[in-house]
C-alpha cells in the first residue's frame, strides 16, 4: 500500500514538473505585465533544442542548457513583439505557438530525417535518495527554482520592481525603473523556465516527438491562474493537476473506469471556476497585457 | 485620413506577405533547394488548373468561418480564441443530427444540420459570454480552457458513445444531409473537395458585413467595442450584447462543420480541424477584422495550407507552417510601425490634432483608452 | 550670490501642431512656495514634465542651483533633489504604502529588501512633517487625501529638496486641502522648495510666496502674492476680463417634471453615495446642484438616468414612476443626459461626428429603420443641421470624433442631447474643459431650453456657473442634500461653506 501511494506521489511529481516550471515562468512574465500564452510553443522549442544539444554535444547537462537557451530565444521573440512593437500579447502568443510547431518539425526532418521523432538521446543520470529511490536531478532543480522564485518575487528589490511594472508601469517609470528592461527580464525568465520544462519532457522520453508539449503549456497557464499568479500557488495548483492525472492512470490500471477525458478537463474547469470567482476569486496583475507607454493604434 | 488608413490596411498585409515569402526563401535555402523553384511549384499547383483553385477555396472555407467568428467578437471588444472548441462542438452536433434525423428529406435535413452546427458552436460561445457578463471572468482565458474541455468532451463521445468501432469518428451522416460537391456540378473541378459550404461561408461574410456596418445592431455592437461606457450610456445592454456576440461568434465557428462534416468526409472525426480555430485569429488579423478582408486572408492562409502539400515532395511542408506564423507577426508588427509613421506624418500634415488631443498624445496615455481622460 | 533653486532658461517645446512651451523663463527661489497658474492647456504640466525629465525641451536650458543639468530622465531629476507628485497618482494599488514609497530605491540587507528599515525611515519623515500615513496598509484601501500624502512622502524619501506638485488640490476635499497646506508650510519651514501647479487663484493667494502666470504656452508675468490680487492674476491668465452675462428673466414655476422621493444609492463598497435624497424639478427651471466633487452629484444624475441602481426611494417623471429605469427607456421617456465625462460616456471617439450624433438615439426614425437598418441619409442631414446650429468645427459629419477639439466634442454632446427635445435635461459639468467661446454658446442653449419650459438639473463644480444659470440651488454633501438657496440669496463664499458642511441650512437661518 505504501508503495502504491509512493508510486502515485512520484508520478504526480513527474507529471507536475513541466507544469510547475512553465507556470512559475508564466508568473514572472505576467507579473511584469506580459501575457504569455506562448508557453506551449516555448516549451516545444525548449524540448527540441535540448534534444539537439544532447545529441550533438553528447552530454544531457549541456542539452538541458541548450533547452533553456532555446526557450529564452523563443520568448525574446514574444517579448520584442509585445514590448517593442506593442503587438497584442495574445496574438503574439498564438503566433509563437504556431511558429514553434512548424519550426521544430522542420528541423526535426532536417536533423533527424523524420517528421515524427528524433533519435534517442542519453538521459540524465538519476540521483538516488533513500526510500524514494532514484529521481531526476531536474526535480531537485525544480524545487530549488520554486523557492528561489518566491524569494526573488517577494523579498528582493528586483521582484518588487518587476511586480510594479505589471501593476502600474507608469508609476514604476516615474521612479526611474526601466519598465522595458523589467518586462524583457520577466519574459526571458518565463522562456528559460518553460524551456527547461520542455527539456524535461524530452529527457523523460529520451527523445523529441513532434508536438510533444501537447497542451501542457496551457495547463501551466491554468495552474498559474489557479495559483493566483504566485510561484507557490502555481506550484500547488500544478501538483493538484498532476495528482489528478496520476490517480486516473493508476485507477485505470486497477480496472476502475473514470473517463480519462473527465480527469483531463479538471484543470480547465477549476480555472474557469476560480476566474469566475465562484471559489476564491483570482485576479491578474492590473496592467497585464497593456503596452507601455500606451500608444495610439489606428 | 481615411485614404491613408486604407493604404495602411492594404500595404501592411501585402508587405507582410512579401516579407514572409522572403523568410520562407531563407528556410528553403537551408534545405539546399532553390526558393524560386519551390515557389513556382506552389503557384502553378494552385493557379495552374481548376483543381488547384478548387482546393484553394476548399482550404479557405473553414478559415473564412473562424476568421469571421474572431472578427465579429473583436468588433464588440471581445477576444474569442475559443473557435477551436466551438467548431468541435458544432461539428459533432452537426454529425449527430445528420445521423439521427436521417429520415428527413434533404430540403429539410440540410438546414437542420446547419442549424445544429451553428447551435453547437453558439452554445460553446454562450458560456464564456455568460461568464464574462455575470462574473467578469476574462473571455480569453475561459475560451482557451473551454477549447480543451470541448476537445475532451468530443473525444469522450467519439471513443465511448457515438463512433465507428476501431476509429475515433462518428458514422456517416445521411445522404440527404450532404452538401453537393462542386466537382459534381462543374467537372473541371474534378478531384477537388470544394463543396457548397464555400458559398455558405461567402454568404456568412456578407451577412456579417451587413450586420456590422449597416444595421443598428452592428452600430451598437461596435460602439460597445470601441467604448463600453459610452455604449452603456447610450442604452446598449452590455451584458446582453456580450452574451449574444460571443454566442453568434461561436455559431459562426460551428459552421465549420458544414465544410468537413456535411461537405467533405460526411462524418466527425477527432482532430479534424488542424488548428483552423487558432488560424482564425491570424485570418481576422490579416483581414483587418473586415469580412471582405477576411475572405482575402483566408485565401492566403488556405493557399499556404494547400500549398504545403504541393511542395512536400521537395521541401518539408512545415516551411509553410512557419510562414503562417511569420505572416501573423509581421502583420502586427507592421501595423505598429506604420501607425507610428502615420501619426508622425498626419501631425505635420493637414489633419492637425487639436491641443487636447496633442495633450493626450504627449501625456501618459495614448491608446484607444488613452484618448479618453482617466 | 545665492543661486536660484531652479532656473528654466528659454525653454521651448513643440508637439505636432502645438507649441506647448514658447521660450519660457522661470526662476524659483530656494525655500519658497512658487505657484504656476494658467488655464488648461497653458503648458504648465509640459513645463514641469520637462523639469522632471519626463519630456525633453527642444530648446533652452535647465539650471539647478547654478548648475546646468541635462534632464535625461526622472532619475537625473531625482539625483538633483527634484521630486514630482503627479496629478494622477503613481501608486500600485496592491502594494502597501511602504512598498510604494521605497519602490526603486529599496533599502537592502544583502540581496533582500529590508522593508523594516524602509518603514523606520518612512515613520521618521511622516512624524517630522506631520503626514501621519499608515505605512503598512494596502494602498488601494486608502482615501484620496492619504494617497496624495503617500506620494509626497515618496518624493521626500528620495531626498527631494524641490517638490513639484501638479494640481494637488483638484481631488481633495476642503478639509484635506487645509491639511495639505499645513504640510506644505512645514516643508517650507524646513528648507524645502515647493512648485505648485494650479488654476485656482484662491489657493495661490493663500499658500504661495510668488506666482508665475502662464498663458498659451508663454509666461504672462511673475508676481509676489503680497503685491497682487486675484483679479489681476485672472486677467493675466485669461487675457481679458470675462463676464458671462446670462441676462435671464425669472421664470414662473409651472408643473413638476421630475420628482425624487427619498432616493438612496450604495456604491460597490456599500458606502452610501446617495442618502435619502428628495427633490423636485419644475418646468422652465434650472436647478443647480452645488457640491465638492464626489459628494453624490454625479451619482444623483446617474441614478435618475438608470446607469446606477437605487437601493430605495422613488423617482417620478411627470407623475410616472421611473425608478430603476434602463438608460434606453429613460431616453424614450423624454430625458436627456449630458454626462460628466464626455470622452468616457458621451462619445465613441472612433466614430464619426454623424455617428456620435446618433449615439443613444440610434433607434429614432431619423437614425435607423428598425434594428436591422441604419438610416445614413437621415443621420447626415441631422448632423449637418446640428453642426451649423452649434458651429461645430470641422463641419464634416464624416470626420472621426477624436480629430475634434475638446470644445467641439462637447458641442456634439450638448447638441445631440438638446436636439432630442427632452422635457428634462440632466447636465453634468456641461462646460468642463471647454474654451470660453464655447461656454457662451452652451449657456445660451441651456437658457433657451429653460425658456421653452424644459426642466434642467445642472451639476457643476464651477460655482460661478451655478450662480449664473440656476433658478434654485441645492447643496450636496456626502450624499445628502444639505441646503437649498437661490443665486440672489447667496454668494460663492457662503455656498463654499455649505458645500464643505461647515454651515448647514438650520445654522444659516
Amino acid at each position: 500500500m505504501t508503495d502504491f501511494v509512493l508510486n502515485i506521489l512520484l508520478q504526480t511529481v513527474r507529471i507536475s514538473v513541466p507544469y510547475i516550471l512553465a507556470a512559475v515562468g508564466g508568473v514572472f512574465s505576467e507579473s511584469s505585465g506580459v501575457i504569455n500564452i506562448g508557453l506551449e510553443g516555448i516549451m516545444l522549442n525548449g524540448a527540441f533544442c535540448s534534444v539537439v544539444g544532447t545529441y550533438y554535444l553528447g552530454n544531457p547537462w549541456l542539452g538541458l542548457i541548450a533547452g533553456v537557451t532555446g526557450g529564452i530565444i523563443t520568448s525574446v521573440i514574444h517579448a520584442v513583439s509585445c514590448i517593442r512593437y506593442k503587438v497584442n500579447h495574445i496574438v503574439s502568443g498564438v503566433a509563437i505557438n504556431i511558429f514553434a510547431v512548424g519550426i521544430t518539425k522542420f528541423f526535426l526532418i532536417l536533423v533527424f530525417g523524420s517528421s515524427s521523432n528524433s533519435a534517442r538521446i542519453i538521459p540524465l543520470k538519476l540521483i538516488t535518495f533513500p526510500v524514494i529511490g532514484g529521481i531526476s536531478p531536474v526535480i531537485v532543480i525544480t524545487v530549488f527554482i520554486v523557492v528561489l522564485a518566491h524569494v526573488i518575487l517577494f523579498k528582493t528589490p528586483f521582484g518588487l520592481r518587476l511586480r510594479a511594472c505589471g501593476e502600474n508601469p507608469a508609476a514604476a517609470d516615474s521612479l526611474g525603473i526601466n519598465v522595458w528592461l523589467m518586462r524583457y527580464s520577466g519574459v526571458a525568465i518565463s522562456g528559460a523556465l518553460a524551456g527547461l520544462a520542455g527539456a524535461w519532457l524530452a529527457m523523460q522520453q529520451s527523445q523529441f516527438t513532434s508536438n510533444m508539449s501537447s497542451g501542457r503549456g496551457f495547463i501551466a497557464l491554468a495552474a498559474m491562474i489557479f495559483g493566483k499568479w504566485t510561484p507557490l500557488g502555481a506550484t500547488g495548483a500544478a501538483l493538484i493537476f498532476g495528482l489528478a492525472e496520476s490517480i486516473q492512470i493508476h485507477v485505470q490500471t486497477m480496472g476502475v473506469n473514470i473517463p480519462s477525458q473527465f480527469i483531463q478537463s479538471i484543470p480547465y474547469l477549476l480555472t474557469i471556476i476560480v476566474l469566475s470567482g465562484l471559489i476564491g476569486r483570482s485576479e491578474p496583475p492590473a496592467a497585464v497585457g497593456k503596452p507601455y507607454p500606451e500608444e495610439l493604434s489606428l | 485620413m481615411k485614404r491613408k488608413t486604407l493604404m495602411i490596411n492594404l500595404a501592411v498585409p501585402l508587405m507582410a506577405v512579401l516579407f514572409s515569402l522572403a523568410v520562407g526563401a531563407l528556410f528553403i535555402l537551408i534545405t539546399g533547394k532553390n526558393p524560386f523553384f519551390v515557389y513556382s511549384i506552389l503557384f502553378s499547383g494552385i493557379f495552374g488548373n481548376l483543381y488547384g483553385i478548387g482546393q484553394l477555396f476548399f482550404y479557405a472555407t473553414p478559415l473564412i468561418f473562424t476568421g469571421l467568428a474572431v472578427a465579429f467578437a473583436f468588433k464588440a471588444g471581445l477576444f474569442n480564441i475559443g473557435c477551436e472548441g466551438q467548431l468541435y462542438m458544432g461539428s459533432l452536433l452537426c454529425a449527430w443530427t445528420g445521423c439521427v434525423f436521417s429520415g428527413l428529406p434533404g430540403l429539410l435535413l440540410i438546414p437542420v444540420c446547419l442549424a445544429a452546427a451553428a447551435a453547437g458552436g453558439a452554445a460553446w460561445g454562450f458560456i464564456p459570454g455568460m461568464l464574462k457578463a455575470k462574473t467578469g471572468a476574462h473571455e480569453v482565458i475561459t475560451t482557451i480552457m473551454l477549447n480543451f474541455i470541448a476537445l475532451a468532451f468530443t473525444n469522450y463521445i467519439v471513443t465511448s458513445h457515438f463512433f465507428v468501432p476501431g476509429t475515433v469518428r462518428t458514422p456517416q451522416i445521411a445522404a440527404a444531409a450532404r452538401l453537393p460537391a462542386i466537382a459534381g456540378i462543374l467537372p473541371g473541378f474534378k478531384g477537388s473537395s470544394l463543396n457548397f459550404s464555400f458559398f455558405i461561408a461567402l454568404a456568412a461574410a456578407l451577412a456579417v458585413w451587413y450586420i456590422l456596418y449597416l444595421s443598428r445592431f452592428g452600430y451598437e455592437l461596435r460602439a460597445m467595442g470601441y467604448n463600453p461606457a459610452a455604449g452603456e450610456y447610450a442604452g446598449v445592454d452590455s451584458s446582453k450584447m456580450m452574451i449574444v456576440t460571443l454566442a453568434v461568434s461561436g455559431g459562426i465557428s460551428g459552421l465549420v462543420g458544414s465544410n468537413y462534416v456535411m461537405g467533405y468526409k460526411y462524418y466527425f472525426e477527432q482532430g479534424f480541424s488542424g488548428g483552423v480555430g487558432f488560424m482564425g485569429i491570424a485570418v481576422a488579423l490579416l483581414g483587418k477584422n473586415h469580412p471582405f478582408g477576411i475572405i482575402a486572408a483566408s485565401l492566403l492562409f488556405g493557399g499556404l495550407s494547400f500549398g504545403s502539400l504541393l511542395v512536400n515532395s521537395v521541401v518539408p511542408k512545415e516551411i509553410l507552417d512557419i510562414l503562417q506564423a511569420v505572416v501573423i507577426l509581421s502583420v502586427v508588427v507592421g501595423n505598429t510601425v506604420f501607425s507610428r509613421i502615420l501619426l508622425r506624418n498626419s501631425a505635420t500634415g493637414d489633419d492637425k490634432p487639436d491641443t487636447q488631443r496633442a495633450d493626450a498624445i504627449i501625456g501618459e496615455q495614448v491608446s484607444r483608452e488613452g484618448l479618453r481622460r482617466k | 550670490m545665492a543661486f536660484l533653486a531652479v532656473e528654466l532658461r528659454n525653454i521651448t517645446k513643440t508637439f505636432p501642431g502645438v507649441i506647448a512651451n514658447n521660450n519660457i523663463n522661470l526662476g524659483v527661489k530656494d525655500g519658497e512656495i512658487h505657484a504656476i497658474v494658467g488655464e488648461n492647456g497653458a503648458g504648465k504640466s509640459t513645463l514641469m514634465n520637462i523639469l522632471y525629465g519626463l519630456e525633453h525641451q527642444d530648446k533652452g536650458n535647465i539650471v539647478i542651483r547654478g548648475k546646468k543639468v541635462r534632464m535625461e530622465n526622472p532619475h537625473v531629476a531625482i539625483s538633483h533633489g527634484i521630486g514630482m507628485v503627479h496629478q494622477h497618482f503613481m501608486l500600485v494599488r496592491r502594494f502597501t504604502v511602504a512598498e510604494n514609497i521605497v519602490l526603486g530605491r529599496e533599502p537592502r540587507r544583502g540581496p533582500f529588501t529590508d522593508i523594516r528599515k524602509g518603514l523606520e525611515k518612512i515613520r521618521e519623515i511622516s512624524d517630522r512633517y506631520g503626514f501621519g500615513i499608515p505605512a503598512g496598509e494596502i494602498t488601494g484601501n486608502l482615501p484620496v487625501g492619504m494617497l496624495q500624502r503617500a506620494e509626497i512622502v515618496k518624493v521626500l524619501y528620495r531626498g527631494a529638496k524641490i517638490l513639484i506638485l501638479d494640481e494637488p488640490t483638484a481631488v481633495l476635499t476642503p478639509q484635506e486641502v487645509k491639511e495639505l497646506f499645513l504640510i506644505l508650510r512645514n516643508l517650507k519651514e524646513q528648507g524645502h522648495t515647493v512648485i505648485f501647479i494650479t488654476h485656482k487663484l484662491k489657493e495661490v493667494m493663500e499658500i504661495a510666496d510668488r506666482v508665475t502666470v502662464m498663458r498659451k504656452g508663454a509666461v504672462a508675468g511673475v508676481r509676489q502674492t503680497g503685491e497682487t490680487d486675484e483679479s489681476e492674476l485672472s486677467r493675466m491668465m485669461i487675457g481679458r476680463t470675462v463676464y458671462l452675462e446670462t441676462g435671464r428673466k425669472k421664470a414662473e414655476k409651472k408643473e413638476t417634471l421630475l420628482e425624487l422621493r427619498g432616493v438612496s444609492l450604495e456604491d460597490e463598497k456599500g458606502v452610501k453615495a446617495l442618502d435619502n435624497v428628495s427633490l423636485e424639478l419644475s418646468s422652465g427651471e434650472i436647478l443647480g446642484i452645488a457640491g465638492v466633487e464626489g459628494n453624490g452629484q454625479n451619482d444623483l444624475l446617474e441614478a435618475v438616468w438608470g446607469l446606477k441602481k437605487t437601493s430605495s426611494g422613488k423617482i417620478y417623471l411627470m407623475g410616472r414612476d421611473i425608478t430603476r429605469l434602463e438608460p434606453a427607456r429613460a431616453r424614450r421617456e423624454g430625458m436627456s443626459y449630458i454626462p460628466a465625462d464626455r470622452q468616457r460616456h458621451g462619445l465613441v471617439l472612433e466614430y464619426s461626428v454623424a455617428f456620435n450624433m446618433a449615439l443613444g438615439r440610434q433607434a429614432d426614425r431619423s437614425f435607423s429603420h428598425g434594428i436591422w437598418k441604419m438610416n445614413f441619409t437621415g443621420m447626415r442631414e441631422k448632423s449637418r443641421q446640428m453642426i451649423s446650429e452649434y458651429n461645430i468645427v470641422p463641419g464634416n459629419p464624416g470626420a472621426p470624433a477624436y480629430s475634434l477639439s475638446g470644445g467641439n466634442q462637447q458641442k456634439i454632446v450638448v447638441a445631440r442631447e438638446i436636439d432630442r427635445n427632452p422635457s428634462v435635461l440632466l447636465a453634468a459639468h456641461p462646460t468642463r474643459g471647454v474654451d470660453i467661446g464655447v461656454v457662451e454658446i452652451i449657456y445660451k442653449k441651456l437658457l433657451e431650453e429653460r425658456a421653452k419650459g424644459k426642466g434642467i438639473i445642472l451639476v457643476s463644480s464651477e460655482l460661478s456657473e451655478i450662480l449664473a444659470l440656476s433658478d434654485r440651488i441645492l447643496v450636496m454633501f456626502s450624499g445628502r442634500i444639505t441646503g437649498e438657496t437661490s443665486p440672489d440669496k447667496t454668494c460663492e463664499e457662503e455656498l463654499g461653506m455649505m458645500m464643505t458642511g461647515s454651515i448647514s441650512m438650520q445654522e444659516r437661518q
